[in-house]
């Protein structure tokens, strides 16, 4: 049986265009593209016609853009550069919100002699702003900051940040892997000195990414090895997947307007349809300033971990930020980080749609989930009273 | 994804004896919803034989909390009080084909629901949750319970620890404690197999109780270090020995007089005391 696949922000399927577009180069099409013949020279032709596909989707100039092995390696490549280029700044700026690419090496830096800021989100999980203005100082080396959250989908004020540190001269950077592809960016407009962004959240395959660079911004390599990239990522290039993710961006740049009103309008239809069929559902995030694939429900007094195995015996694939998901016993640092409570969040789902998600789909997730949830709260302790003491 | 065992999503999705007995002998009620899960046992017993004639669940919880609750009214339904007892949180895992190591927890809430059913039948009163000493305070896991865990199920690091108790799992500010916990634990281990009386001890039973564990414990494990030391004289509670050997002069003497008092104070009497001469 097909699934019923929305959990796109986990990974997405690969196109149909792109397998066939990578497929040589997986088979007959073997060369190095740093050959000097014929046979390898032509795929470094297809690297660069990649390049500018990529570069394409977000505005950019073929020039900035760096390929890497996901988007955990572009993120940390534009940190770890921005360090590089000014050793004596100590000061890194990012949010609570971060994917763990970006926060865990945060955290991992402050315990070697980095001081870090991690700007705080309000309940619909908006960035206090005003915070990460006061926060800035000439000990400022980089702000890092992601486009949209992958948990809650909510988009952050990138333009208006990236003006305030163009004025001051501080390095931004932002991990934009969960709304490349899904919104418009167009970088000639957007002062942003880097952006990651990764092929797998765009149906390409996984195993590739990429690092926008813009022109004059000083960047130090985070893999040292041959000229590969013009000298700003060593290792042999990953031919099939860079030309996967060329064609991906290719066809996310084609369809990106449909797209995103045809998601929105099934993903509004899936949440309206939920909380007003669940009792005790509520909606975490700012419906406002969504991306328009991504919406996250948190049922009340029951388990995500359980709604998610009940959704698996149906074929339906999401996500859940309860604690029991992760492995580590603490729930979603996002909705933590936006105040949600604990009852809530330890039932929270998160379903993310593509352009492969249809209605009849859509349906079938609005006829079982109620059920699900149903069944679930009446095995609950806590299912029939109100549990008004959680923090 | 976890590797459950399709015993365990058999009772997940159609879980047995869901729901709450009306008036029931005994309740049990572990967990709360802010750490994720919470069961409600309640037990129909016949108050002749002790025997439990029904139990049933509520729980929240993820699929592994759900089925353990489910093998665990399984597995108590027909038993006497005294019977059930007995039963491990192994006992619950090994019900349903097994648990991932993470998961374990689940089987030691179920386990902990279940004494505190028990407990309530026989009336006995709840010790006061403030007296507990709590080492992880993100999960309100006590010593008493990473301790009476640990032995039970031999975990000597603190990932088991956290897989079986999560303490540890939330903050990880009192991982060190569980380290330090786990060495008291662990730094003399009990002999073999041997079980020491719970009754009152005379005298006499005593010293020869104390010299037992001296002599066949304490004693090989600090040889095999170069250590030793000798039994001078027991004073009631006051236990009087010399150190010996590399002993004398070990910087750690006092942590190993402190491991030899609190094994007694565990195996013997909690009134004793250890000094040197």
């Amino acid at each position: 049986m097909k699934p019923i696949y929305l959990d796109n922000n986990a990974t997405t399927a690969i196109a149909p265009e792109v397998y066939e577009a990578m497929q040589p180069y997986l088979t007959e099409l073997y060369g190095n593209p740093s050959s000097m013949h014929t046979f390898g020279g032509q795929i470094y032709r297809k690297i660069q016609e990649a390049r500018a596909q990529v570069s394409k989707l977000i505005g950019a100039e073929p020039e900035e853009i760096i390929f890497t092995s996901c988007g955990t390696e572009s993120d940390n490549s534009a940190i770890m550069s921005a360090l590089r280029v000014f050793p004596q700044k100590k000061h890194i700026i990012t949010t609570k919100v971060e994917h763990p690419a970006v926060l865990n090496l945060c955290k991992h830096l402050s315990r070697r002699g980095y001081r870090v800021t991690f700007i705080p989100v309000d309940n619909l999980g908006k960035l206090d702003i005003d915070f990460l203005f006061k926060s800035l100082d000439e000990d400022t080396a980089i702000v890092s900051i992601m486009y949209a959250n992958n948990e809650t989908g909510v988009i952050f004020p990138i333009r208006e940040i990236g003006y305030v540190l163009k004025e001051r001269k501080i390095l931004f950077h932002t991990d934009a892997v969960q709304a490349v592809g899904k919104i418009p960016i167009n970088l000639q407009e957007l002062p942003v000195d880097m952006l990651s962004l990764s092929g797998h959240k765009l149906h390409a395959p996984k195993g590739v990414g990429a690092l926008y660079v813009r022109k004059g911004v000083r960047f130090s390599p985070f893999i040292i090895g041959g000229h590969q990239e013009n000298g700003r990522r060593g290792g042999t290039e990953n031919v099939a997947s860079i030309i996967a993710i060329g064609k991906a961006c290719e066809l996310a740049e084609k369809h990106i307007t449909y797209e995103s009103s045809y998601l929105s309008k099934l993903r509004n239809k899936l949440e309206n349809s939920l909380i007003e069929k669940c009792p005790d559902a509520r909606i975490n995030g700012d419906r406002e300033n969504r991306l328009p694939n991504t919406t996250n429900i948190s049922f009340e007094f029951v388990e995500g971990e359980a709604i998610l195995l009940n959704l698996d015996s149906y074929g339906i694939c999401a996500s859940s930020g309860s604690a029991c998901t992760s492995g580590s016993l603490e729930p979603s640092h996002v909705l933590r980080a936006m105040g949600v409570p604990f009852t809530a969040i330890h039932g929270s789902i998160r379903f993310s749609l593509s352009r492969y998600t249809t209605e009849e789909e859509i349906d079938k997730v609005i006829e079982v989930m109620p059920k699900i949830i149903k069944s679930l709260r009446e095995l609950s302790p806590y299912g029939k009273k109100k549990e008004s003491k959680c923090y | 994804m976890w590797e459950y065992s399709d015993k365990l999503k058999e009772l997940f999705l159609n879980p047995k004896n869901a729901g709450e007995i009306e008036n029931p002998d005994a309740v049990g009620e572990v967990g709360n919803i802010t750490c994720g899960d919470a069961l409600k046992l309640t037990l129909r017993i016949d108050k002749n034989t002790n025997k439990i004639l029904d139990a049933k669940f509520q729980t929240f919880g993820c699929a592994s909390a759900i089925a353990s609750s489910s093998a665990l009214t399984e597995l108590i339904i027909g038993k006497t009080i005294e019977e059930a007892e007995k039963i491990t949180n192994k006992d619950i895992a090994d019900y349903l084909g097994g648990l991932p190591k993470e998961k374990m927890h689940c089987s030691v809430m179920g386990k902990e629901a279940l004494e505190a059913a028990i407990a309530n039948y026989r009336g006995e009163k709840k010790q006061p949750y403030e007296e507990e000493k709590i080492i992880c305070h993100c999960f309100g896991v006590s010593e008493e319970k990473i301790r009476k865990v640990a032995l039970e199920n031999h975990l000597t690091t603190v990932d088991e620890i956290t897989f079986f108790t999560k303490a540890g799992g939330g903050c990880g500010a009192c991982i060190k404690d569980i380290e330090e916990l786990l060495k008291k634990i662990w730094s003399i281990k009990p002999a073999p197999q041997k079980i020491y009386p719970t009754k009152k001890l005379s005298n006499l039973q005593k010293i020869a109780m104390i010299q037992d564990i001296i002599e066949n414990d304490i004693r090989p494990k600090l040889q095999a270090d170069g250590g030793d030391l000798e039994l001078i004289d027991i004073e009631g509670n006051k236990v009087i020995v010399s150190l010996r050997a590399q002993c004398t002069s070990c910087p750690m003497s006092n942590v190993t007089l402190e491991d030899i008092e609190n094994k007694l104070k565990e195996l013997v009497s909690p009134d004793i005391i250890v000094e040197t001469t």
